[in-house]
């Protein structure tokens, strides 16, 4: 009652102050406001190609010496990859305690043992091959899911299409039902792969598309499904029941969730933990597929979801082709973070 | 988004609360955490290097201020840097003598192009224009069936052709022209950077329709990527301004930071959800505040502007000047807030309200605010002004009538009671220290009494006796003075203003 009563009261002062404000700037209205000085653009340097991240850092190292600057340098180039602060603080303090030890020498060990840190927090306990079970009378499924724009759709394209190579039966379910045109991406997709789809109206119930799929799955013989859902953002809780409700659907006989794959973005920051932490809560992601890191973005913010989530990175998106899309190599990876291909 | 930040300046100001001034450790201390949440909210890192040299620089000069404690200087510095960084001007839109005024697309694969072409084309249809889209993303199947149908839901109409980007563009721009279109709209395909190719093609269509207006739509969760990614289409194409989107999420949107401060063109618009209406223009001010926990004063004042009864809140200001504050002025008060929405909602537009205060807040559930609507309400209109009435029996009385128990209507009176005091120490000057609370200062007594005699003789406020109160920076004692205004408000000089409908906060329609 007490925080209520506080709440009204300061919502009522505020509101009544906000009141005398507005009165007060209307007899200033009359007078133009002084338009603030727009700030000057700053000087931009150049920041090279792909690779410049750690270039200074690199070579730096190189000539031996280990510095402020060069923990600072190293700092920087780790942030920039998206790395986070707290993964950035963890990696470098282990170093410099193990510098401080005389257990590294010179720059060029400092960069190996970076190398190998990064790889080490990259490990996972579990495989990074895609799970197919295959259990006679069950039609597995793999759902994929993740906020908006990240490439779900795309994804499972070239999933179809790299799964019928490998032999099996491919059906996708249209899971997205409200984004405008959506199934008719996957329909184009489902072409290319050589793959049957399962769609509905725009705007029903995605649960009944994956149940439907399941089901035809089973008549049909398809042994595999790939379930397209629509992006939302994780913080929407209505959002997320939904998607729990599509996976339960998805698991029930015939069907058999074998895969849930969440697909990051590679440009985002560190609200890709968050997404990983929250899609996980709600459906047991198994897996990440990271996308676009063909682009600039180095998507070092997967070391964290490893880390701190246990969830391993299965698949890299390079482009929009049909074929673009790799298994993920932790050593390439790691290579390509800190320049060192 | 940005509430990382904001709970930093909270920790870093409750460290430095009781401290006469701030030291050379005290400030390090400070900016390193700020740093790091400028980082953990995906600021780009030598954008948030110079953002806090730049609040070093601020507390420095600063340090003469007598009247602000260390831990408020600190966030006055950080409130000040955030505004010059996110830029205290919104862009002003101004159409081609010839029509149509073009208008490109432009951002990497997913950023949110498509929504908020057609979000663009609805927005200007709302302002009165005719817009039309034009589909150039000839890469992404479906893409143009998705705008059509966008198009549709926006009522705009859409235009593209399956030859190739430029061609569709030009096409599209030359569709514009018969079709008498005052503004046309071009999506274009997402690409990458480093796509030589793709950053050619979207250099052809820019040269093919010479647009008046480039925008780059950038997705709020991106990290440091954003920095790279801003500049390159800038060089490409000489953006105009940028379209943040899904700023619906949890993103902490330091991107916003990051590419104002480096590219140096403004955020134009605020995309913040996946219907078509969620779209509005972006204001820095705003956010600057917001990210402070400073509360968006503007928009709750704006939202208060348009839902209340401005007669009826202007008298009960003048009664609370004058010390008059009784469950009567409380009930009438109440029910003004209440057409603003959803208390919670409110509470998080309200400045300076502490993450515990907040949570509180959103946890308020409307139900129990009727609760105490109806309990008032159970009150004769003499037990509303003089609450001394109230003994056992009427006590029981109002329960009943209220359908709570006695309980509950004497613990609203005995909180109450501590309000009137909060109240009336406020008016005089005397606020007493509510953890949590925002300072809000004395608003000085005397003058406040001298307006209270007069609003209740003359029917309606003195301004010069106001603007007195106020100050001539129009600042409300306590709080920083916001940027100028963006929201113009018609004066209210005693005449009688009609109940507006609650709704968005959107740019007022020529006023």
């Amino acid at each position: 009652m007490t925080a209520l009563l506080i709440a009204l009261v300061v919502a009522v002062v505020v509101v009544l102050a906000a009141a005398l404000y507005l009165v007060a700037r209307s007899r200033r209205a009359a007078e133009p406001p002084e338009a603030p000085e727009a700030p000057e653009p700053i000087y931009r340097s150049r920041l090279g190609n792909v690779r410049g991240l750690f270039s200074d850092a690199v070579s730096a190292l190189r000539t031996g010496r280990i510095d402020a600057a060069t923990w600072e340098s190293l700092e920087e180039a780790l942030i920039r990859a998206d790395v986070g602060v707290a993964t950035t603080d963890a990696l470098l303090t282990d170093l410099r305690k193990r510098v401080a030890d005389k257990e590294i020498g010179g720059g060029d060990d400092l960069l190996a043992a970076l190398a190998s840190a990064v790889r080490t927090l990259l490990k996972t306990s579990g495989s990074r091959a895609l799970r197919f079970d295959g259990a006679p009378g069950a039609t597995d499924v793999w759902l994929v899911v993740g906020v908006n724009g990240v490439g779900k759709t795309t994804t499972i394209g070239k999933l179809a299409r790299q799964q019928s190579a490998a032999g099996h039966s491919v059906l996708l379910a249209a899971g997205d039902t409200f984004r405008a045109a959506a199934a008719d991406q996957l329909a184009l997709w489902a072409e290319r792969a050589g793959a049957e789809i399962v769609r509905g109206a725009e705007g029903g119930d995605p649960s009944a598309i994956v149940f439907d799929a399941v089901q035809r799955a089973a008549a049909r013989g398809n042994d595999l499904v790939l379930a397209d859902t629509a992006g939302r953002l994780h913080t929407k809780v209505n959002l997320v029941e939904e998607l729990k409700k599509i996976r339960r659907v998805a698991d029930r006989a015939p069907g058999h969730v074998s895969e849930v794959l969440l697909v990051l973005d590679a440009t985002t920051g560190q609200n890709a933990l968050a997404q990983a932490r929250q899609f996980t809560e709600a459906v047991a992601v198994t897996g990440i597929v990271l996308t676009k890191l063909d682009g600039t973005a180095k998507g070092g913010i997967v070391i964290a979801v490893q880390r701190e989530l246990g969830l391993p990175v299965k698949l890299v998106g390079l482009g929009e082709g049909p074929d673009d899309l790799v298994a993920f190599d932790p050593d390439e990876f790691v290579d390509a973070l800190l320049g060192l291909d | 988004m940005f509430d990382a930040l904001s709970d930093r300046l909270e920790r870093i100001s409750t460290r430095l609360r009781g401290k006469g001034r701030i030291s050379d450790a005290d400030l390090d201390g400070a900016l390193g955490e700020i740093r790091t949440a400028l980082l953990e909210a995906d600021v780009e890192l030598s954008v948030a290097r110079r953002f806090c040299d730049g609040i070093r620089l601020r507390v420095s000069v600063e340090a003469l201020s007598r009247s602000l404690t260390p831990g408020q200087q600190v966030i006055r510095a950080v409130h000040e840097e955030l505004v010059g960084v996110l830029g205290g001007e919104s862009l002003k839109i101004s159409y081609a003598s010839r029509p149509p005024t073009v208008v490109l697309m432009a951002g990497l694969q997913g950023s949110g192009k498509t929504t908020a072409s057609a979000k663009l084309a609805l927005w200007w249809k709302q302002q009165g224009r005719n817009p039309l889209l034009v589909g150039a993303d000839l890469q992404r199947p479906a893409a143009v069936e998705q705008l059509r149908i966008l198009g549709q839901q926006a009522g705009v109409t859409v235009f593209s052709e399956p030859s190739d980007p430029v061609s569709a563009a030009r096409a599209g721009l030359e569709e514009a022209r018969r079709l008498g279109k005052d503004v046309c709209i071009i999506d274009t395909a997402g690409r990458l950077t480093i796509d030589a190719d793709l950053m050619e093609e979207i250099r052809g269509i820019s040269a093919a329709t010479e647009p008046h207006y480039t925008f780059l739509v950038i997705d709020a969760m991106i990290g440091q990527d954003a920095v790279a990614t801003a500049r390159a289409f800038h060089d490409a194409l000489a953006l105009d301004a940028v379209v943040l989107s899904k700023l619906d999420g949890d993103a902490r949107g330091g991107a916003a930071l990051s590419v104002k401060g480096v590219v140096g063109k403004p955020i134009a618009f605020a995309s913040t959800g996946e219907r078509l209406g969620d779209f509005d223009l972006f204001h820095p001010d705003r956010m600057a505040d917001r990210i402070l926990g400073m509360g968006d004063m503007l928009s709750l004042i704006e939202q208060a502007d348009r839902t209340m009864d401005h007669d009826e809140v202007a008298k009960g200001a003048a009664r609370l000047m004058a010390g008059h504050f009784t469950l009567a002025d409380f009930l009438g008060q109440l029910r003004q807030v209440k057409k603003m929405g959803s208390l919670g909602g409110l509470m998080n537009l309200m400045p300076g309200m502490s993450k515990e205060m907040r949570q509180a807040a959103g946890q308020i559930d409307d139900g129990e605010v009727a609760k105490v609507e109806a309990i008032v309400c159970s009150m004769t209109p003499a037990e509303r002004e003089d609450t001394a009435l109230l003994d056992g029996s009427r006590r029981s009385r109002v329960a009943r009538g209220s359908g709570t128990t006695v309980a509950d209507v004497n613990a609203l009176l005995k909180q109450f009671k501590e309000m009137q005091k909060m109240m009336k120490g406020m008016v005089s000057g005397n606020m007493p220290n509510i953890p949590g609370m925002p300072n809000l200062g004395g608003l000085p007594g005397r003058a406040g009494r001298k307006l209270a005699a007069q609003a209740a003789g003359a029917g309606g406020p003195d301004f010069d006796m106001l603007s007195q109160l106020m100050g001539d920076s129009g600042e409300l004692p306590g709080l920083p003075a916001p940027a100028p205004a963006r929201a113009v408000v018609s004066a209210n000089k005693g005449t009688k203003k009609k109940k507006k409908k609650g709704g968005r906060v959107t740019p007022p329609k020529g006023r």
